[in-house]
């Protein structure tokens, strides 16, 4: 640097201020200048909350009196008292709750996958009314979850509800099933109210990705003779990878903080209890902010760590040419 | 190999009629052009004929068999598309191979069917390639070298040059048409693109509007035009039109009078026409000359220099203006008045429908093609 400095005189006297020219300095001020307000709202909404949860994760504090608390360091996470452990890593009720989330972001996003893309085939196809269907499969997805899963509940009722109705008419079932209390339809039920609710999603994104692919390749695998079956496996399916990718993690993000869903659909229960169920249930049913929030740093870390994963294994680039 | 034969081929889209029943007789081996203005309707011709459109109507011949409901994959075609339609996220060698692998070829088969064609296309070092590694000319070999695999009775090309730059236009275009000569496969190729279609083809097609307006070969529609439309779509810069009257007919042609300027007899059948009738006068570039004893005088508007010939752009009164080629460098300037003759027998006459008058037997410099290969299709 003082070589090049040395040897060129006149932007020496500009580069002496940590070798950027005023220009550059100006420049780099502006953007700080732009880029300042999102940074101080992020922080406000996203960063304060956030740091606060992990600080109170441990904590002793309870609800009903937020500012008396004592550090506790690990106790929310696990503690042992005469031989006996205690905390939220010990509890199975957590456990049950990180598994059920699992399998219900598991299953509920594989079936939307494999519907979106059946979907997205299907709307991408041209046909009289298409923009019509495109515009009608969005419903499910533009009724508001509280809605939705209200009205589910209300369809899927033992007595009252039109499925059990139905059903019984067809002659399918002898008796009616309360869908979202017994223990064996609860998660199945929750699944596929959410699979009704979030298919549309998953098809819009696979159908704009279908969309981008170029035409002349299917008429050259026309001309060459190679069936429909095989195009879709051999050509679309590597080519639409990286935004089906993309759309999983999406859903599946979405999926595993599930809340509100199984929230109004079977309120507290165990058998279908989400980790933000559980959370929500320490926090304010049982006063718990301690526990609560140590609860909330787990699914934080847990969601992080199973998008890192699908990552790598999708060896996604969210940036650069997706081919 | 194989004919492909189009019978009263027609296409409508809706209610919008874009092929208006063509009749083509294309012999085995035959290089054959498809050439036309845009939305002319060649590339839809390819694209019925490749089974990629369903015909309206007519019928459709390849080696005798009628494949009007027969799948593209059943008619023994191969094609290349203007924009290479290659597969992406496949190499080189898989995009070749991949129309192959349903055929019921065994492993080793394709393999040699790949590798060689890949040779002949000198692109046996690119095959481990993705299509976005390659430069366009390049991407245009391996969708040739797709198409050679298939060993197709017909090549169909679809302005397989068109997004090429010029230097590599001419080398593919020398390639392809070795291609032809080793094969003597039949090809079918659509441009839009004079050149290609006279260095190429056994015959021309020329389109306009969803219709045949003429087939022969290269020559022949050089220098016998059956209309007005081929006449201008053919040679660059194009024929030069002047509207005139029918002024005197006579054994040795049809004497016709110049507006402003003298008189000129065009050696050609006059068939039907009236005295004073309004016709067309067209001549090439090539076949006027500067001299002071020229029918038509005008004022040289501007001057082009192409180094081994130069362009003149003269206003002859009005808004008309005549092209002159002339070889090497021009001795005029832009503004200078000149006077133009025309040589008799380079002109040609056109009706006012735009039929072309027929020429008298031997006036021509060319020679007069056979018969058959002047047929006109409706």
């Amino acid at each position: 640097m003082s070589s090049a400095v040395a040897s060129a005189p006149s932007p020496a006297r500009e580069t002496a201020q940590g070798g950027r020219s005023s220009l550059t300095r100006s420049r780099i001020r502006a953007a700080w200048i732009f880029i300042a307000p999102t940074l101080i709202v992020l922080a406000l909404i996203a960063g304060w909350p956030l740091a606060r949860t992990i600080w109170f994760s441990f904590t002793d504090a309870s609800l009903n009196n937020l500012a008396d608390y004592e550090f506790i360091g690990f106790e929310n996470y696990v503690a042992n008292y005469d031989g006996e452990w205690f905390g939220l890593l010990t509890d199975p009720d957590w456990w049950h709750s990180v598994w059920n989330t699992v399998w219900f972001t598991a299953v509920s996003v594989s079936i939307e996958t494999v519907l979106g893309i059946i979907v997205a085939l299907i709307l991408n196809a041209s046909f009289p009314g298409r923009g019509i269907m495109r515009a009608v499969i969005l419903i499910p997805w533009a009724i508001p979850t509280v809605v939705s899963a209200k009205m589910w509940n209300w369809m899927l009722h033992d007595q009252f509800g039109v499925i059990n109705d139905m059903l019984l008419r067809l002659g399918l079932i002898a008796a009616p099933i309360t869908w979202t209390a017994n223990p064996d339809t609860a998660l199945w039920t929750v699944v596929m109210v959410d699979v009704w609710k979030t298919t549309p999603f998953m098809a819009l994104l696979i159908l704009a990705a279908l969309q981008m692919l170029p035409g002349d390749i299917y008429e050259a695998a026309k001309v060459d003779g190679v069936h429909p079956v095989k195009v879709f496996f051999r050509v679309t399916l590597p080519l639409i990878k990286p935004a089906l990718i993309v759309a999983v993690i999406f859903r599946a993000l979405d999926a595993l903080r599930v809340f509100d869903l199984i929230y109004v659909l079977t309120a507290n229960s165990r058998d279908t209890a989400s980790m933000s169920v559980y959370a929500r249930q320490q926090l304010v049913d049982f006063q718990e902010v301690g526990l609560g929030s140590a609860a909330s740093t787990l699914i934080f870390l847990i969601i992080a760590l199973l998008i890192v994963i699908t990552m790598a294994a999708g060896r996604v680039r969210l940036s650069g040419d997706p081919r | 190999m194989a004919d492909v034969v189009l019978k009263n081929v027609r296409k409508t889209f809706g209610r919008t009629h874009v092929i208006h029943g063509v009749d083509l007789d294309i012999r085995d081996g035959e290089f054959i052009v498809f050439v036309g203005p845009s939305g002319c309707g060649k590339s839809t011709l390819l694209r019925l004929i490749a089974g990629l459109e369903d015909i309206t109507s007519g019928e459709l011949f390849i080696g005798g068999e009628r494949v009007n409901d027969l799948a593209p994959a059943k008619r023994g075609i191969a094609m290349v598309f203007q924009s290479y339609a290659l597969y992406p996220h496949m190499s080189v060698y898989d995009n070749m191979a991949f129309g192959l692998e349903l055929a019921k070829s065994s492993k080793a088969d394709i393999d040699s069917k790949v590798r060689e064609a890949a040779r002949m296309l000198q692109i046996d070092n690119l095959l481990d390639r993705k299509p976005r590694q390659l430069s366009g000319g390049q991407r245009q070999r391996v969708a040739i070298g797709r198409a050679i695999v298939r060993d197709p009775k017909v090549f169909l090309f679809d302005e397989p040059l068109s997004n090429l730059d010029a230097a590599l236009r001419v080398q593919t275009r020398i390639e392809i048409a070795k291609l032809h000569t080793d094969t003597r496969a039949t090809m079918i190729y659509v441009t839009h693109d004079q050149v290609e279609a006279m260095t190429l083809a056994d015959r021309i097609v020329v389109l306009n509007a969803g219709r045949v307006e003429q087939v022969g070969t290269p020559l022949e529609l050089y220098h016998r035009p059956a209309n007005l439309f081929v006449a201008g779509f053919l040679g660059s810069p194009q024929m030069n039109f002047i509207p005139c009257t029918v002024s005197h007919i006579g054994p040795d042609g049809v004497q016709v009078q110049l507006p402003k300027a003298g008189s000129i007899t065009v050696p050609v059948s006059p068939e039907g026409l009236r005295m004073n009738e309004t016709v067309t006068l067209g001549i090439r570039p090539d076949h006027m000359k500067l001299s002071p004893q020229g029918t038509l005088t005008g004022r040289i508007e501007l001057v082009e220099e192409l180094g081994e010939n130069h362009l003149l752009y003269v206003n002859v009164g009005g808004e008309r203006h005549l092209t002159i080629r002339e070889p090497g460098d021009a001795h005029h300037e832009a503004g200078q008045e000149v006077a133009l003759a025309l040589a008799p027998e380079s002109c040609h006459l056109f009706r006012e429908s735009g039929e072309a008058l027929p020429f008298l037997s031997g006036s021509r410099t060319p020679a007069p093609p056979s018969p058959d290969l002047s047929s006109r299709a409706a």
